[in-house]
């Protein structure tokens, strides 16, 4: 084995023009492939944090005729103690009502927050434009286009109506922008306890919303099915958030597919350039192949010869690949910006994905080297020593 | 002197008497009527049942025209070619049930080559190339094994052009590195295919005069496969090969 890898080392030190070429051809495939890879993963990463990023991901809603959930503290329990991958659960009281100013009436979904615990899945206290969150029963948080709709400003009262004739005041402690007209222009947002007394609906909620940890956001559908327990009545309903986006998802999954196939023919090209290299290669040492073997070389280490250069090529490959391919991605990210200059994908780099593409240019050349390898091995010599 | 550290001999003088007795006969290389022939669009013979014995320390040449089928002969003795019948032995083992590595360790501990187109490994320092079947074997070279090989090159004259690749020296040179690299095992046999004919005639007489002394010193066994009947002439031992077939032994020793 020794004796193969120093002989490695010098075929491809002696050849040193040769050794770069392949080495290079290696690492932009590498880079291409690691750059294609992360580009694609750091696009789904950023479309699946624009859609459910700051939404629920699992929501228990009620089927009975009035919608409601009683006994929803024992569920917010049961869930957060069930499930540890959920980082937030938050009940909600949703309700409609509408917003009546200098007779301009716009209608509003009037939704009633614990603020403490919806914080975790809206992220108000960032997304709001001016203000604060609501403190008390009396104020109320806004979308930034119902705002300006209605020419409604910070800390203006404006009366809501609910239930046909129910009409109670709020103060604006604050405007929000969730990017999504919208909910800008409907949401309403008030404390839940405010909201259950504005509907007389006391201890009741009508969809608790849940989030889960970012990493396994992929899953919700089966950390949905594992709280299906917990529900206990048969009226309430698990709905998740792959549910409600098949069309997003399917679109996920084909870019996926189709980053993976273009990663694959990369490879493939990377593997059938090596190993042609290293065909020739034999070809051209097949004279030093021979005197070794007289010289009582085994046929596995002449083997080894070849898997040895195929494995330093893929291992000098693999780290300028890597390097290559850093480099696309930060100056994609520094050149190719939108105009208000955040850049037009975020690139994810992942480091296990790091890892797997340099591991890829190794195995690959690696095994690009077999078939030379073999050739090697069965090389006689006697052909060699005959033909002088 | 020349310090081995395989069992063939401890000291040169000693190094026949030892063997002899190691082996219950004294042939180092054992031929029975070995054929050969090469199956393409035509069946061609090559060799016919040849019997064919060396003694240990001898220094002998084989001479024929080209196409006498010497060079097969040679690559049969060397095992790099197997015989279509008729055995082998090599130092008292049967080659005929070996295996390719079997074979390959025969080779690397008890043959040393020396080809016509010297064959040097182009990548490698002379010295690496001397070095390379010890290196074959162990994988690494310590640095007594280093001093041997200096030695060995010193005694072929080679001094001064050690550390040159394979490339960057003359025809005569090279030859020189093939014995040496030959040597470096301390083989019982050294298997020469026309070693000096590629050379100039000074050269060449060069070369045959330092086998000769290698033989003496370290006592291997030499075969020279040659069609110069001026060097021939000057060996132990002439075996002429015509059509396939020993045309004329002549024992000059006795």
């Amino acid at each position: 084995m020794r004796v193969a890898f120093k002989i490695a080392l010098r075929f491809l030190s002696s050849n040193k023009a040769q050794t770069i070429m392949i080495a290079l051809g290696i690492a932009i495939g590498i880079s291409v492939q690691f750059f294609i890879g992360s580009l694609i993963s750091g696009l789904q990463r950023s479309l699946i944090s624009v859609t459910i990023g700051n939404a629920a991901q699992i929501t228990i809603v009620s089927n009975s005729d009035d919608r409601l959930i009683n006994n929803y503290e024992r569920l917010l329990n049961a869930a957060s103690q069930i499930e540890p991958r959920l980082t937030a659960v938050s009940p909600v009281m949703d309700q409609p009502g509408l917003v009546i100013v200098d007779e301009r009436s716009n209608s509003i979904l009037v939704r009633g927050f614990d603020f403490n615990r919806a914080e975790k899945i809206y992220e108000f206290r960032e997304r709001l434009v001016e203000g604060v969150l609501p403190k008390g029963s009396s104020q109320a948080l806004i979308g930034i286009d119902l705002a300006e709709e209605l020419n409604l400003e910070l800390n203006d009262t404006i009366e809501v109506t609910v239930l046909g004739d129910i009409k109670d005041t709020f103060r604006i402690s604050g405007i929000f922008d969730l990017e999504v007209q919208n909910i800008n222009k409907t949401w309403f947002l008030i404390d839940l306890r405010a909201a259950q007394d504005l509907f007389m609906l006391e201890n009741v909620v009508t969809s608790i919303e849940m989030q889960v940890d970012q990493d396994v956001a992929f899953e919700a559908d089966i950390i949905a099915d594992s709280l299906q327990p917990i529900l206990l009545d048969p009226d309430l309903e698990l709905v998740n958030w792959k549910e409600q986006n098949a069309s997003l998802l399917s679109g996920l999954n084909g870019q996926s597919i189709s980053s993976l196939m273009i990663q694959f023919f990369v490879v493939i090209s990377v593997v059938l350039g090596i190993a042609s290299v290293l065909a020739i290669s034999v070809l051209q040492k097949s004279k030093q192949i021979g005197i070794l073997k007289a010289m009582g070389i085994k046929s596995s280490h002449s083997r080894y010869i070849f898997l040895f250069q195929g494995l330093i090529l893929g291992f000098i490959g693999g780290i300028l690949g890597i390097a290559f391919g850093l480099g696309l991605a930060y100056s994609f990210t520094v050149f190719a910006r939108q105009p208000d200059g955040s850049p037009v994908v975020e690139l994810f780099i992942d480091p296990d994905f790091l890892i797997l593409s340099f591991a890829l240019a190794v195995v690959s050349s690696t095994v690009a080297a077999l078939i030379p390898a073999g050739k090697s091995a069965r090389l006689d010599p006697i052909e060699v020593i005959r033909n002088a | 002197m020349l310090k081995f550290n395989n069992n063939v001999a401890t000291t040169n003088t000693k190094l026949s008497e030892k063997n002899i007795e190691g082996y219950s006969n004294n042939d180092v290389i054992s031929l029975q009527k070995v054929s050969k022939v090469y199956k393409g669009s035509v069946m061609t013979q090559v060799l016919f049942d040849i019997d064919l014995n060396f003694k240990r320390s001898t220094f002998n040449s084989i001479i024929g025209q080209s196409g006498s089928g010497k060079s097969t002969l040679m690559n049969i003795m060397g095992t790099l070619d197997r015989p279509t019948s008729g055995s082998i032995a090599i130092n008292g083992q049967r080659t005929d049930h070996m295996n390719a590595n079997q074979l390959a360790v025969l080779r690397n501990e008890t043959i040393g080559f020396i080809f016509q187109f010297h064959y040097l490994l182009p990548e490698f320092t002379a010295l690496e190339n001397v070095l390379m079947p010890y290196l074959i074997k162990h994988g690494s070279v310590e640095s007594k094994m280093r001093s041997k090989a200096i030695e060995l090159m010193d005694m072929v004259g080679l001094s001064s052009v050690r550390n040159n690749l394979a490339t960057r020296m003359s025809g005569g040179q090279q030859q020189r590195t093939a014995i040496a690299r030959a040597l470096i095992m301390n083989p019982a046999i050294v298997l020469a295919d026309e070693p000096t004919g590629n050379l100039d005639s000074e050269t060449a007489e060069n070369i045959y005069m330092i086998m000769r002394d290698i033989n003496k010193r370290l006592g291997n066994t030499f075969i020279i496969i040659t069609h110069d009947r001026h060097i021939a002439e000057k060996t132990d031992r002439i075996i002429e090969i015509r059509d396939g077939r020993i045309n004329l032994e002549l024992d000059r020793k006795g």
